[in-house]
C-alpha cells in the first residue's frame, strides 16, 4: 500500500471541508479522483501535507503515519505534489525551478535527474535560461511536473494539471502520465475535473461530493456509470 | 494570461474620455469650495464671491491632464511590453550583453570607488559625501537580502542600524572595547534582534509584516529614547572612540604614538577622513561578497524562491521557518555592522539618527535600485544621497525634488534601476558537472 487514508476530517474554521475519507492507493496505480469546483479535492491533496491538518482521522503513506509531521518533513518523504495553479517560481529561471526541486535531493543526482527531464519535456530543454513566468501556460505545467519529479519521489500527487491548457497541451499532459506510471512505475494520485480524460488515465476513480467520497471504482467502471457521465461528463465533455 | 489581452485592447477614444470625464467631475466637486467660492473683505463684512471661469479652467486643465497621463501611461506600458515580448522570444543573445555591461560597470564603480579618495585627498567634502553613500549602500545590501531576495516587507531596517551602533557605543565607552572587537559582537547583537523582529512575524507576509517590522522600528527608538539610564535617552551617547589604525590613533599628538608620527606624516584630519572611508568600503566590499556567494548556495535560492512562492517551498520540503529567520537575522547583522561604523564615524549617536526616515530612505534604496540587485543597490544610494545633497540650492524644495524624482524613476523603471536578475546558475554544456 503506497498511501492510505482513514477516516479523515479537516476543517477551515468552521467549514467542514472533508467529512470522513476513505483513499487508497496501491504501488504502481494511477488512481484518479473527480469532482465538482470546491468538492474539496485540493483541501484533500493539501491535508496529506497538513494544510491543513486533519482534525481526526489517519494518514499512512509508504507504512508509516504521517498526520502528524510537519509539512516540510511530510514532503522529504517519497512524495511529490505539483499544486494547483503550478506556482512555479516566476521570476527564477527554468534551471532554477528545476533544480529548487531537488533541493532536498542528493546533489550527486542532479545531473542525471536534469537529464531524464530533459528527456520528458524536451521543450524545457531549449527555455533553460528563460525565466519561468514567461513560458507558456502548457510549459508551465510541464515544467511543475518535472520540478516535482526532481526530487524522485515514489508518489506523485497532480491537483487539476490540464486547467486551463490548450487542448495539444492536455493531450501531452495525459501522455506524460501514462508514460511515467507504464515506463517508470510511478504511483499517480490525478485530480481532476476533466473527467473524461482522467478516468481513461486511471485504474482506478473516486468521485468527491461536498467533502465526501460518493461513489469508487474502476476507471472503466466510473466512465460507464450513468450517474458519473450525467454528473460529470455529458457537458463536462463537450467542454474538454 | 488576462492583464496581456486586456492590455493588447487599447481603451477606446470613448472609454480615455470617459476616464477623464470622472476626474474632472471629482476635480469639480472639490473645486467648487475650495476654487469656484471665495471670501472677500468688503467694507468690513466678509462677501462669499463666486469665481466660476478659474474653476471651469482648472476643470478642463483636470480633464486634459487625464488625458495626456492616461495616453502616456498606455504608450510607456505598450512600449515595454512589446520589448518584453521580443527579448522572451530572444533570450540568448541580449541578456549576455546586457550581463556584460552590468559587470563591467560593477568593476567600473568599485575602481571608482578605491581612487576616489586619492584624487580627492584635500576635499573632505567629497570624501565625507562618498563616505555616506557607502554607509547607505552597506545598509541597503542588508536590507536587500530580506526584501529583495526573502520578498519580506521590512519598514524598520533603521532598528538594527540603531542596535549596531548602540551596542558599539556601549561597548567601547563603557568596557573600553575596540571598533575590530566590537564590530562582530553588533553584529551578532544585531542578528538576535532580527531573529526577535523575524520569530513573531514568521506567519505574515506583505503589508501585515510590513506594519509588524514598521512598529519594531518604532519600539527600538522608543525604548531608546526613553530607557535613560542604558542609553542616554534624547541626549544619546558622545565621545565615542574612533577607530584606530592598528592601534596608532588619528590625533595631532599622543604619548604611545599616532598614525602621523608612525608614518612620519604630519598630522592632518584628512588621515581619518580617508581612513574611514577605507573602513566603509571595505565592509562593504566584504558584504557584497557575502551576499553574492550566499545567492548561489541552495539558502540564497531559498530565499528567492520563498518571494515567490511559499506553499510551493513547502511543498519541495523547505523549511520555511529557517529560510525566513535566516534572511532577517543576516539583513539585521548587515544593518548592524553599518550601524557601528556609523557610530565610530560620528563619535556622537543619539535616537534621532535612526527614525522611520531613516527606514525609509533605506527601503527606497532597495526599490529603487531595483529589487534584489547588488549593483542597483548603489547607484540608487548614490542618487538618494547626492540628490538632497546637490538640492541644498533649492533650499525648501529640496524634499519636493526628491519626491519627484522618486516618482519619475518609478514610472520610468516600475523594476527599479536596474531590474534584471542574473540567473545564480548557468547551463553548462553537455557532460560538465554542474
Ligand atoms: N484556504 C481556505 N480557507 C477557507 N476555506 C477554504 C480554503 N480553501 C478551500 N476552502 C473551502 O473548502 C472547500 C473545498 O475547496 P477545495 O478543496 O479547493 O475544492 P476543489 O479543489 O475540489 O475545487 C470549498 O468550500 C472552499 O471554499
Ligand atoms: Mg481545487
Amino acid at each position: 500500500m503506497m498511501l492510505q487514508l482513514s477516516g479523515v476530517h479537516a476543517h477551515y474554521g468552521h467549514i467542514h471541508a472533508l467529512r470522513g475519507i476513505d483513499l487508497s492507493v496501491q504501488v504502481g496505480e494511477v488512481v484518479t479522483l473527480i469532482g465538482a469546483n470546491g468538492a474539496g479535492k485540493s483541501t484533500l491533496l493539501m491535508s496529506l501535507f497538513g494544510q491543513p491538518r486533519v482534525s481526526a482521522g489517519r494518514i499512512v503513506f509508504d507504512n508509516e503515519d504521517i498526520t502528524r509531521l510537519p509539512t516540510h518533513v511530510i514532503a522529504r518523504r517519497d512524495i511529490s505534489l505539483v499544486p494547483e495553479g503550478r506556482r512555479i517560481f516566476p521570476r527564477m529561471t527554468v534551471l532554477e525551478n528545476l533544480q529548487m526541486g531537488a533541493v532536498m535531493a542528493d546533489p550527486d543526482n542532479l545531473h542525471v535527474d536534469l537529464k531524464r527531464m530533459y528527456a520528458l519535456f524536451p521543450i524545457l530543454e531549449e527555455r533553460l535560461e528563460q525565466r519561468a513566468g514567461t513560458l507558456s501556460g502548457g510549459e508551465q505545467q510541464m515544467l511543475a511536473i518535472a520540478r516535482a519529479l526532481m526530487a524522485r519521489p515514489k508518489l506523485l500527487l497532480l491537483d487539476e494539471p490540464s486547467l486551463g491548457l490548450a487542448p495539444l497541451y492536455i493531450k501531452k499532459i495525459f501522455q506524460t502520465i501514462r508514460e511515467l506510471n507504464e515506463d517508470h512505475g510511478m504511483t499517480i494520485l490525478l485530480i481532476e475535473q476533466n473527467a473524461h480524460h482522467a478516468l481513461r488515465a486511471a485504474h482506478r476513480g473516486y468521485v468527491m461530493q461536498h467533502g465526501q467520497i460518493t461513489m469508487t471504482g474502476t476507471g472503466r467502471d466510473l466512465l460507464a456509470s450513468a450517474e458519473v457521465r450525467a454528473a460529470y461528463l455529458e457537458g463536462g465533455h463537450a467542454a474538454a | 494570461m488576462s492583464p496581456l489581452v486586456f492590455a493588447n485592447n487599447a481603451p477606446t477614444l470613448a472609454e480615455r474620455c470617459k476616464d477623464a470625464a470622472g476626474i474632472a467631475l471629482i476635480a469639480l466637486l472639490l473645486g467648487i469650495p475650495m476654487i469656484g467660492l471665495t471670501t472677500a473683505d468688503q467694507g468690513g463684512s466678509l462677501q462669499v464671491l463666486t469665481r466660476w471661469p478659474l474653476l471651469g479652467a482648472f476643470v478642463a486643465a483636470a480633464f486634459c491632464g487625464r488625458l495626456a497621463l492616461r495616453y502616456g501611461l498606455d504608450m510607456l506600458k505598450q512600449r515595454r511590453q512589446t520589448r518584453d515580448r521580443e527579448a522572451a522570444a530572444r533570450p540568448g543573445k541580449r541578456g549576455v550583453r546586457s550581463i556584460r555591461i552590468l559587470e563591467l560597470t560593477g568593476w567600473l564603480a568599485f575602481g571608482i570607488a578605491l581612487v576616489l579618495p586619492i584624487l580627492f585627498s584635500d576635499n573632505r567634502y567629497v570624501v565625507d559625501t562618498a563616505t555616506t553613500v557607502l554607509i547607505y549602500v552597506m545598509l541597503g545590501w542588508g536590507l536587500n537580502v530580506v526584501v529583495g531576495l526573502a520578498g519580506l516587507l521590512d519598514l524598520g531596517h533603521a532598528a538594527f542600524y540603531a542596535v549596531g551602533a548602540y551596542a558599539y557605543a556601549l561597548l567601547s565607552t563603557q568596557f573600553g572595547w575596540g571598533f575590530w572587537t566590537a564590530l562582530p559582537v553588533a553584529g551578532l547583537t544585531a542578528a538576535v534582534f532580527g531573529l526577535a523582529l523575524g520569530w513573531p512575524s514568521l506567519r505574515l507576509r506583505g503589508d501585515y509584516l510590513a506594519i509588524v517590522t514598521l512598529g519594531f522600528g518604532e519600539i527600538i527608538r522608543v525604548v531608546l529614547t526613553n530607557w535613560t539610564d542604558l542609553s542616554g535617552g534624547p541626549n544619546g551617547i558622545s565621545s565615542i572612540p574612533r577607530p584606530t589604525f592598528f592601534g596608532l590613533p588619528f590625533v595631532p599628538s599622543s604619548d604611545t604614538g599616532t598614525f602621523a608620527s608612525f608614518f612620519g606624516l604630519e598630522f592632518s584630519p584628512m588621515h581619518r577622513i580617508i581612513f574611514l572611508y577605507y573602513v566603509i568600503l571595505l565592509l562593504s566590499l566584504l558584504t557584497n561578497v557575502l551576499v553574492k556567494r550566499l545567492r548561489r548556495l541552495p539558502i540564497g535560492r531559498a530565499w528567492e524562491a520563498m518571494r515567490e512562492d511559499e506553499i510551493a517551498c513547502k511543498a519541495l520540503g523547505m523549511n520555511i521557518t529557517n529560510v525566513k529567520l535566516s534572511a532577517f537575522a543576516l539583513g539585521a547583522m548587515l544593518g548592524g555592522v553599518a550601524g557601528v561604523f556609523f557610530a565610530a564615524r560620528q563619535g556622537f549617536i543619539s535616537p534621532e539618527s535612526f527614525t522611520f526616515n531613516e527606514s525609509a530612505i533605506i527601503l527606497a534604496i532597495v526599490v529603487l535600485g531595483g529589487m534584489g540587485s547588488q549593483l542597483g543597490v548603489v547607484l540608487a544610494s548614490v542618487v538618494l544621497v547626492l540628490l538632497p545633497e546637490l538640492g541644498r540650492d533649492f533650499a525648501e524644495y529640496r524634499m519636493l525634488l526628491f519626491g519627484a524624482a522618486m516618482i519619475l524613476i518609478m514610472v520610468w523603471r516600475p523594476g527599479g534601476i536596474l531590474s534584471h536578475r542574473e540567473p545564480t546558475l548557468r547551463h553548462q554544456p553537455a557532460g560538465e558537472q554542474a
